[in-house]
């Protein structure tokens, strides 16, 4: 305690970092939010309300959240499996695994998107294939989803496979000595040890897949009421000089990044208050 | 008894109803567009709604996709199922044609005038007062007059900018090589390139950019008189280009689809009065003579070269000024020399 009172002792100094902090919160932070509000109801509770209520823009909600729950619950399942495996068996080649699995964060969004186009795309042998089969992915809801699974689908891994390490694997070998069966192990002993750390990397996942717009703008062809997501709906109403509309549609995410946050907070109060416990 | 004959009644005209709806199609269509359309093409397909309701009694939604013309015809290539494109300029519609074998080869001779229902050209748009006194496309190399244009890489508007300066700098000095030097300093006073029209104008409008904006006729109508009134004036230089937005049935997925005949008659309504009447409305110069004539105070008779007077054809213009390597790299690349 002694040598952190010596640092912050100065009063001059403790106050220019304060100041300095609060000024980059607010130019940073609480002024684009400030915006956004205003903007949204510059024409009044009318045009607010008529904005988020056109069906295009609840058509854009719903993809938005299709796309985010396909990809919430998809990288759930394959963050708890690879997790898993990588913790609990050692086989060649698992750095390499679990570098790959980072691979989405290196990557630029819309290189993530051109991925799918030229692999879905109808200049590709297997793309022309599943377009002359009726299938569509590409320009379409599955090539949505797909883009937004692959911008997100770290999250959860990258959350699990260190919280899991550092957990060790005593407990579930002590488990599987008393005879429980890998079911039994995983549901009873492994869940419970790591199911906040899961809700922390689905909140993640889920705030990054409700706004992504690189990857989803490219493989999305921008059909209106079909294949726009929120994001791209709110750009698509800024380029027709509809600004409080696009900053009202911009309130949706505003509320989802809040809710997002809040929630952050609540599971990183409870993951730390459980290693405390450990 | 009575009741019998009421119910037996009411059940005979619900099949009338029921069978008739069912009779009524519902036919969707995706028309594939470039960006300064969107106003337009939203008024236009409750209007061919209409018309295709009292015509064939059946019901047509039209969807719409816009975004940079060549950025548009790649998305087509790729495979986005539009029934009908309707695009900046013709070389985009022969791009879906030649790398996807999507429309016939004479898809420009389907509809009257090279397909093209409507036209526009490339004007200036500048602040309130004309503060740089901006007249003519040699006040755009002035030193210290900023300009906003998109890039011709990617933007249809773009390269009908870049040809109406080139045919203007053609005609003044002659020579290819001072057209060039004439180019690469209009270029050298750009400070933004854009990927699309309508980005250049959110850039000149909202963000406040720039002294001058080259722009489409339609858009700097639509921001001058109805998105910004009393901020902005149209610049009518002494030259400009004929710009010949084209239309499109993608043939092959129009049929796969089984909508060639609603998609034939989407693009053949464009030439309808009705539908010249809207486009004139909308900020593009009509065909129709009487419609132009209605409208004749918007739109000032000018100067106006066509494509074809410059270059052989769209594809030879690609070449020569696009392309890797081709003019517009030269120019711009010395640029950042």
């Amino acid at each position: 305690m002694a040598s952190s009172a010596s640092i912050g002792d100065g009063t001059v100094i403790r106050r220019i970092l304060i100041a300095i902090t609060v000024l980059f919160l607010s130019v940073f932070l609480v002024l684009p939010i400030l915006v956004v509000i205003v903007s949204a109801f510059q024409q009044g509770m009318h045009t607010y309300w008529a904005a988020i209520s056109e069906p295009e823009a609840l058509d854009a909600l719903r993809l938005t959240l299709i796309a985010a729950g396909v990809a919430v619950v998809s990288n759930t399942l394959f963050g708890l499996s690879a997790a898993w495996m990588i913790t609990n068996y050692s086989f060649r080649g698992k750095n390499l695994l679990i570098t790959l699995i980072d691979l989405p964060f290196t990557v630029s969004p819309v290189i993530s998107g051109l991925i799918f186009v030229l692999l879905f795309g109808g200049r590709s042998v297997v793309g022309r294939w599943l377009i002359d089969h009726g299938i569509h992915i590409i320009f379409a809801t599955p090539g949505i989803i797909l883009a937004t699974c692959f911008v997100t689908f770290p999250f959860v891994a990258r959350e699990l496979i260190p919280l899991m390490q550092s957990q060790g694997n005593q407990e579930e070998e002590a488990a599987y000595m008393l005879g429980a069966n890998g079911w039994q192990i995983f549901w009873r002993v492994t869940v419970p040890k790591i199911k906040w750390g899961i809700l922390y990397g689905v909140v993640l996942a889920a705030g990054r897949a409700v706004g992504e717009f690189g990857a989803v703008s490219v493989v999305s062809g921008h059909i209106r009421g079909m294949t726009n997501t929120l994001p791209l709906h709110i750009e698509i109403l800024y380029n027709e000089y509809q600004f409080s509309a696009a900053f009202a549609v911009a309130t949706l995410l505003l509320v989802f990044a809040l809710v997002t946050l809040v929630l952050k907070r609540y599971l990183e109060y409870r993951i730390d208050r459980k290693s405390e416990a450990l | 008894m009575k009741r019998i004959i009421k119910s037996s009644l009411l059940l005979a005209v619900s099949t009338v109803v029921l069978t008739t709806a069912i009779h009524a199609k519902s036919v969707e269509l995706l028309n594939v567009s470039y960006d300064p359309t969107r106003e337009f093409y939203q008024e236009y397909n409750k209007q061919f709604a209409a018309y295709w309701k009292q015509k064939t009694g059946d019901d047509v939604t039209v969807k719409q996709s816009h975004g940079g013309s060549g950025k548009q015809a790649r998305a087509v290539i790729d495979g986005l199922e539009a029934d009908v494109v309707t695009l900046a300029l013709a070389y985009d519609v022969d791009a879906i044609r030649e790398h996807a074998k999507l429309l016939p080869a004479n898809w420009e001779k389907q509809l009257p005038q090279n397909s093209a229902p409507y036209t526009s050209t490339i004007v200036f748009l500048v602040r309130k007062g004309n503060p740089k006194h901006i007249k003519d496309w040699d006040d755009l190399v002035k030193p210290g007059v900023s300009v906003i244009t998109p890039n011709p890489k990617t933007s249809g508007g773009a390269r009908w900018n870049y040809l109406a300066a080139w045919a203007y700098a053609n005609q003044k000095y002659g020579s290819k090589e001072k057209s060039k030097t004439f180019i690469k300093a209009l270029f050298q006073n750009v400070p933004v390139l854009d990927s699309g029209a309508r980005g250049s104008t959110t850039t000149f409008v909202s963000r406040g950019l720039g002294d001058v904006l080259i722009a489409w006729e339609n858009e700097a109508l639509l921001v001058s008189r109805k998105e910004a009134p009393d901020q902005f004036e149209v610049v009518y230089p002494s030259l400009s280009i004929l710009a010949e937005p084209s239309v499109a049935v993608v043939k092959v997925t129009a049929d796969k689809h089984k909508t060639t005949a609603v998609a034939d008659a989407y693009l053949k309504y464009l030439y309808s009065e009705p539908a010249q009447d809207l486009i004139a409305r909308s900020y593009f110069r009509p065909r129709s003579a009487s419609a132009l004539k209605s409208y004749a105070r918007l739109y000032p008779n000018l100067k106006l070269v066509t494509i074809t007077s410059l270059h052989k054809n769209w594809a030879d213009a690609q070449k020569v000024h696009f392309s890797d390597g081709g003019i517009f790299d030269q120019v711009f690349e010395n640029k950042a020399k």
